[in-house]
Parts: structure tokens; sequence; C-alpha cells
């Protein structure tokens, strides 16, 4: 920073205009939140609250909403300014705001931080601590014990960070009952159990772009196979507890079908990239289960939405 | 040490961007006032301000 200073303070021919201010545009910021992550966040949670059958004012189910929303921009926001130096190296992330050199890090910083107190504190005041408490977690879990510490330490980083991604159904429900069911914590564990497959598909395509930034993914530092076995082993995981919503009795005949169909689906995709190990048809099926995964998520969670939120539902055993 | 201030001058460009951040700014804020407005209301009644001091 002072060496910013003193070579502008040597040279006033040179425009002032890069010293520091905003050279961002609105959806610069926008693009901090990271908004498909966002969506996620927000559809997730959504699902949370439905399912919840909450007897809340629709202004305060939307505001909760909003503010999950929001803290897990924020949460996207920080990782983007802790994550700078390692995303200006990936192709797939060299041109976020910050590496690419439209937003600087401190403001960044202090986006973020606004918005996290901020979505803590609104969600709090909207409907209740409990619901802000586990708010506040998810963003510290995402920030500090994902981006700041597990990402570069340990192969494992995507497990135990998935937990951050897969709490909005529980803070949803928090949020809009006042306390956590089983139910959203069997959406909690779909996703986190579904987080390992998705990751490391995506990982075994763009292990090179890791490995040029120094980040333990699992194939870089277990090997292509053993992540083929661990995609298979947790695969095989998920399938079943995809239907546990059925067991519990808050997945209707719809998603029984989507989530029995889906999870073979996912399991034949997840053989399939077991079986092939070389050449171009071993990264073309790990791009699809990737691919798919995305989907299997969205279906299972759509269903959900259409059974509890438009009627649709009609239970599996008479 | 110069006896003259340099100040910093945007290109056009640059003045439209910050133009639109302080319109998005603007309008935030007034999303939020009604947003408080709206959380008020709904957890302490229309009678919020029909109490005694």
């Amino acid at each position: 920073m002072s060496t910013m200073s003193n070579s502008l303070a040597e040279n006033h021919a040179e425009p002032l205009a890069t010293a520091g201010l905003s050279q961002g545009d609105v959806s610069d910021f926008f693009a901090l939140l990271k908004p498909r992550v966002m969506f996620l966040v927000v559809f997730t949670a959504l699902v949370g609250m439905v399912v919840s059958h909450p007897d809340v004012h629709p202004v305060v189910a939307f505001v909760s909403l909003l503010m999950i929303a929001i803290g897990g921009g924020a949460s996207g926001c920080l990782n983007m300014w802790w994550d700078a130096d390692i995303d200006a190296v990936m192709t797939r992330t060299r041109k976020r705001p910050i590496p690419a050199g439209k937003i600087q890090p401190g403001e960044a910083l202090a986006f973020g931080v606004t918005l996290a107190a901020g979505s803590v504190i609104i969600l709090g005041l909207a409907s209740n601590w409990l619901a802000a408490g586990l708010l506040a977690f998810t963003i510290f879990f995402y920030v500090v014990v994902y981006s700041m510490w597990l990402k570069r330490t340990t192969p494992q980083n995507i497990v135990i960070g998935g937990a951050a991604g897969a709490l909005p159904p529980i803070v949803a429900q928090a949020a809009v009952t006042g306390h956590v069911a089983w139910d959203s914590v069997v959406l909690f564990a779909i996703i986190f159990m579904w987080t390992p497959p998705h990751f490391w598909a995506l990982a075994l395509v763009k292990s090179g772009d890791y490995e040029r930034a120094g980040i333990p993914m699992m194939p870089n530092v277990a090997g292509p196979d053993s992540t083929r076995f661990q995609i298979l082993a947790y695969t095989i995981l998920l399938a079943p507890l995809g239907l546990a919503p059925v067991a519990l009795g808050f997945g209707g005949l719809a998603y029984a079908i989507i989530a029995l169909i889906g999870g073979l689906g996912m399991l034949a995709l997840a053989v399939q990239v077991y079986r092939l190990r070389q050449g171009e048809p071993a990264m073309r099926v790990a791009q699809q289960l990737f691919g798919f995964s995305i989907l299997y998520l969205f279906l299972l969670f759509a269903t959900l939405l259409a059974e509890h939120g438009f009627g649709f539902f009609r239970p599996v055993l008479g | 040490m110069k006896d003259r201030i340099d100040y910093v001058r945007l290109n056009p460009e640059e003045q439209k961007r910050r133009r639109r951040r302080s319109v998005a700014l603007a309008l935030t804020l007034a999303a939020f006032c009604i947003l408080l407005f709206a959380i008020t209301l709904v957890k302490l009644g229309p009678g919020v301000l029909q109490r005694p001091l």
C-alpha cells in the first residue's frame, strides 16, 4: 500500500483515479455475492420452510428468506476476499471482480462484513435468535472453517465445508418455527452427502486448475482413482438417503419416484466414473456426473416444493 | 512537496459507474427502511405508535 502511495506521490502526471477508488460497477458487487450459490441457498431454504408448514406472517417468512440469501451472499463475498490470490491463477475464477481488478479487496471485505452482520441482526429481529445464531454459524463455518482453514490444508475440505452449504434448510425451519426438526436435518444430510460426489466430479475435470492454485483437492492428493472410489462410496450412501423424506412421511409419491429414479441415475453415473479412468471418456463421464448431480438435487427439492407448496402431496402408501 | 493539490479526476465511464453505485446504494437504503417498517408493523401490530408514553 505504501509503495503504491509513494509511486503516486512521485509521479503526479499519472491519474490518481486508481489510487484506492472503487472501479466496480453494481454488477461487480452483485457478482461478489456468488448469485448461483445464492440461488441454491434460497431454493433449499425455501423448501426447508415449506416442508415445515409454518404458521408465520408472510412478511416474516419473506424477510427470513431474504436475510438467509444475503447471509449466503456475504459468505460468498468474504470467501472471494480471502481467496483472491488463488482465484487469480485458476481459469474458472480469474475473472471474478477482485482478481480482475474491478473491486479492491478492502471494499469486498467491508461489503461482506456489513452484509453478514446486517443479515444476522435483521433475521434475529424479524424471526428469532435461534435462526440468527444458526445463520451466523453458517457464515462463520463457510468463511473461517472452510475458506480460511480447511480449503488449503486438507483434501477433506469440501466434505466438512459442505456442511455450510447444507445448513440453509435448517436455518429456514428455525426462522419460521422457532425450532429444528428432523425433516430439515434430513434435508441437511442430503445436501451434505451430495456435496462430495458433486465437487469431486468437477475436481476430476479441473484437477490441473486446482493443482496450479495449490489447493489440495482429492484428485491432486489421493489421486484420481481413489477419488473415483470415494465418489462411488458417497453416492451409494446418497441414493438411499434421498429416499429418507419418504420414510419420514414428508416425501410423497412424486418425490419417491423422483428420488428413486434420480438416485439410480446418480449411481449409474458414479459407477461409470469409477470404471472409466483414462482419456476423454473418463473426463466426459465425470462432467456428466457433475451436471446430473445439479439436476438431481434440484429435482429432489423442487418436488418437495411442489408437494408441500402447491398441494401435490400424495402419500406413498394409501 | 508540491503546493498544488491534485484531485482525482474520474473519466466519463468511471463517473457513470459511480453514479450507478450511488443509485443502487440509495435504492438499497430505501428498501431497508421499508423492510424495517414492515417488520415493525408485523411484529408489533398497527397500533405500535398508540401506546402510553
